[in-house]
């Protein structure tokens, strides 16, 4: 287990308060004009070592996503952005940030906007979390009042501001491009990438996006060295996460731990195991809804890290673990996750709009045993033809749950879906008008 | 997608009151010269604030003269997104959480719990008029599952005798106590913590 001084978000239970004194005593905001001072080519080379990859799902390198903001300000400004729209089922780490460790995150903005070049920063907040985002915005206000953000911050001579824009209700406000067209006022429907919003983002200009947990890590790694957080977890995958383990376990939590914890330990251990206990564990969603299923068999021997989850055919995703044990209906489950997916497709690429519908109907009928045991293989195909589709990830995070389902449970489904439509073996049916044809080998 | 119609009945006119347009003016200061149509999500909030928590379509026509912008493009926005009500709702809207992580923790045992007290149907008003309540995808609590929030405020680890309860005091008037229901400090692990200790 991960020793406690080696944990980045200390106050994770609020135990000591959000407040800026309180922080400080943990290191927020301390020598932060030092660290900026070093200039930004080490706070990106800094990053770079410690190979921090992004906690928002995709985990794309922190270090290489700022060198791609233009080395000089040109004719436009850049911004920074924060992504805080959590909004995938199972994943609550970053409401945690806000509401106890918002210093952190303040703190990581003004160093990443100071990296980036960015003197505004958007902080996207999901609308539900508003009196999360309330005491966000009184820490905000508590750092403007000590000078440590707003005009020359922290005595660096960067100017820097941050202001709180909160979301409606939409996950796919979640991708970078369609959170870009909900700050600007407009539907949250993702844009065609190239151009890549480092180079055209908000109001067409250079912006860096980053999720909460990303930038709230930043400090900390800076003042504990990069080579430090590489030593956590293993190469490529390195560091520490929140994890977020729900469902059917006897003490759900989130919980900071390094990369690559055996998923076994953090049920057993953190989450008080699973209900009925280990043997009545039928599943587990490893990464957020959108990650595929992982059966119980490779729940053994699993550990949490982006590649080793690649390798299982799913992935880390936002690390929130969902236990599934066997008292629940696991087709069930997945037709309420497609039901979500087909509630939140922004409309703009057909396959996934009406695909996402598809799959939910048809896993509905299938959880009642209504369907055919054609479609089974049906349902395959249309998971199929959305993954890839799509201008956005969504057609991917909406078919990759359907597609676990039928990889691990298909002989489940198949069992009570085995309905078998043509007529010979359904003589009696009163609306087939040319039954006697049926009586004819050759019909 | 979700389906979202206006409701039939609607005010002939809309009009920001004073604090409401105190408020939207510090919101539009946030945004950069030229850029007011960014505002637009915090000013349907404000004008649902104002208007009993839900958006008629005067409001969304004043928005638009308001920012500059054509009335279409504010219609666009408060239909795609969720949270913006665009029909009257209870003075105490409750949104339930039925998202797989809350299901399979009980959630339909809070949605009957809804159904008891309050309406047969989502989006119906109760006898008194004054609540109304709907199924809602995740909300971001997850490990507090099944959950509920109440206006703004997250009600978490509830069962269906807590959330019968907690009913019972928003009808009679009363305010209760939003977090955890099982006596829990936040996300912690309930009496099982591991780390953390010593700082």
């Amino acid at each position: 287990m991960l020793k406690d001084e080696d944990r980045i978000f200390k106050n994770l239970y609020n135990d000591k308060g959000s407040d800026v004194e309180s922080s400080k005593t943990r290191g927020d905001w301390i020598g932060t004009k030092d660290l900026i001072q070093k200039g930004r080519d080490w706070i990106i080379n800094e990053i770079k070592i410690s190979e921090l990859r992004g906690r928002g799902g995709a985990g794309f390198p922190t270090g290489l996503k700022w060198s791609f903001a233009p080395k000089e300000i040109g004719s436009r400004p850049h911004y920074l952005v924060i992504n805080g729209d959590e909004s995938e089922p199972g994943t609550c780490k970053d409401r945690d940030i806000l509401r106890f460790e918002p210093h952190k995150l303040i703190e990581g903005c003004l160093i990443a906007g100071y990296a980036v070049q960015a003197h505004i920063c958007y902080i996207y907040i999901r609308g539900e979390y508003f009196l999360d985002g309330q005491k966000l915005q009184a820490a905000i206000d508590e750092a403007y009042e000590k000078k440590l953000i707003g005009k020359n911050a922290s005595d660096t001579g960067w100017d820097f501001d941050i202001y709180i824009h909160y979301g409606a209700g939409a996950y796919i406000c979640g991708e970078e491009t369609a959170l870009l067209e909900s700050i600007e006022g407009k539907k949250g429907q993702p844009r065609l990438k190239p151009p890549f919003p480092a180079l055209i983002g908000l109001y067409g200009c250079p912006t860096i996006i980053n999720n909460v947990e990303t930038i709230a890590v930043v400090p900390t790694i800076l003042r504990k060295t990069g080579k430090w957080f590489a030593s956590l977890g293993k190469a490529k995958n390195t560091g520490t996460k929140i994890f977020c383990i729900s469902g059917n376990v006897n003490t759900p939590c989130n919980v900071e731990e390094e990369m690559s914890i055996p998923l076994k330990e953090l049920i057993e251990v953190h989450a008080g195991g699973v209900v009925g206990g280990w043997d009545n564990l039928q599943a587990v969603i490893p990464g957020g809804s959108s990650m595929p299923l992982i059966p119980k068999k490779t729940c053994e021997t699993l550990t949490m890290d982006f590649d080793s989850l690649m390798n299982e055919k799913s992935g880390l995703g936002t690390a929130g673990v969902v236990v599934i044990n066997k008292d629940q209906d696991i087709i069930k489950c997945m037709a309420r996750i497609a039901r979500f997916y087909k509630h939140e497709s922004c409309g703009q690429c057909t396959p996934c709009r009406e695909g996402s519908g598809w799959m939910w109907r048809m896993l509905e009928r299938m959880t009642k045993g209504e369907a055919s045991r054609d479609e089974v293989s049906m349902l395959e195909d249309v998971t199929n033809q959305i993954a890839g589709h799509t201008i956005c990830a969504f057609g991917e995070g909406s078919s990759w749950p359907v597609q676990g389902l039928l990889r691990h449970f298909r002989k489940e489904i198949e069992k009570r879906n085995n309905f078998n439509p043509t007529f010979e073996t359904d003589k009696g049916i009163p609306y087939l008008v040319d039954q006697h044809l049926l009586e004819k080998k050759d019909a | 997608m979700s389906l979202r119609k206006p409701s039939k009945d609607q005010p002939k006119s809309f009009e920001f009151n004073q604090a409401s347009l105190d408020a939207a003016k510090v919101i539009v200061s946030k945004y950069p010269e030229g850029k007011q149509q960014s505002a637009v999500m915090a000013l349907l909030y404000i004008a649902q604030k104002q208007n009993s928590n839900w958006i008629p379509l005067a409001a969304m026509k004043y928005i638009a003269k308001f920012l500059e912008m054509p009335y279409i493009k504010v219609y666009e926005v408060a239909t795609f997104y969720t949270m913006y009500n665009l029909a009257p709702v209870g003075k105490h809207f409750i949104q339930v959480c039925t998202t797989t992580p809350c299901m399979i923790r009980g959630a339909y045992k809070l949605v009957e719990a809804c159904k008891e007290k309050i309406s047969e149907n989502e989006n119906e008003l109760s006898n008194d008029k004054s609540c109304s309540w709907m199924e809602v995808e995740c909300l971001g609590a997850c490990v507090n599952a099944p959950m509920m929030q109440i206006n703004d405020e997250y009600f978490e680890d509830l069962d269906k005798e807590k959330t019968l309860k907690i009913l019972d005091e928003i009808l009679s008037g009363k305010k209760p106590k939003p977090g955890s229901y099982r006596g829990r400090i936040n996300n912690e692990p309930e009496n099982n913590r591991k780390t953390l200790i010593e700082i």
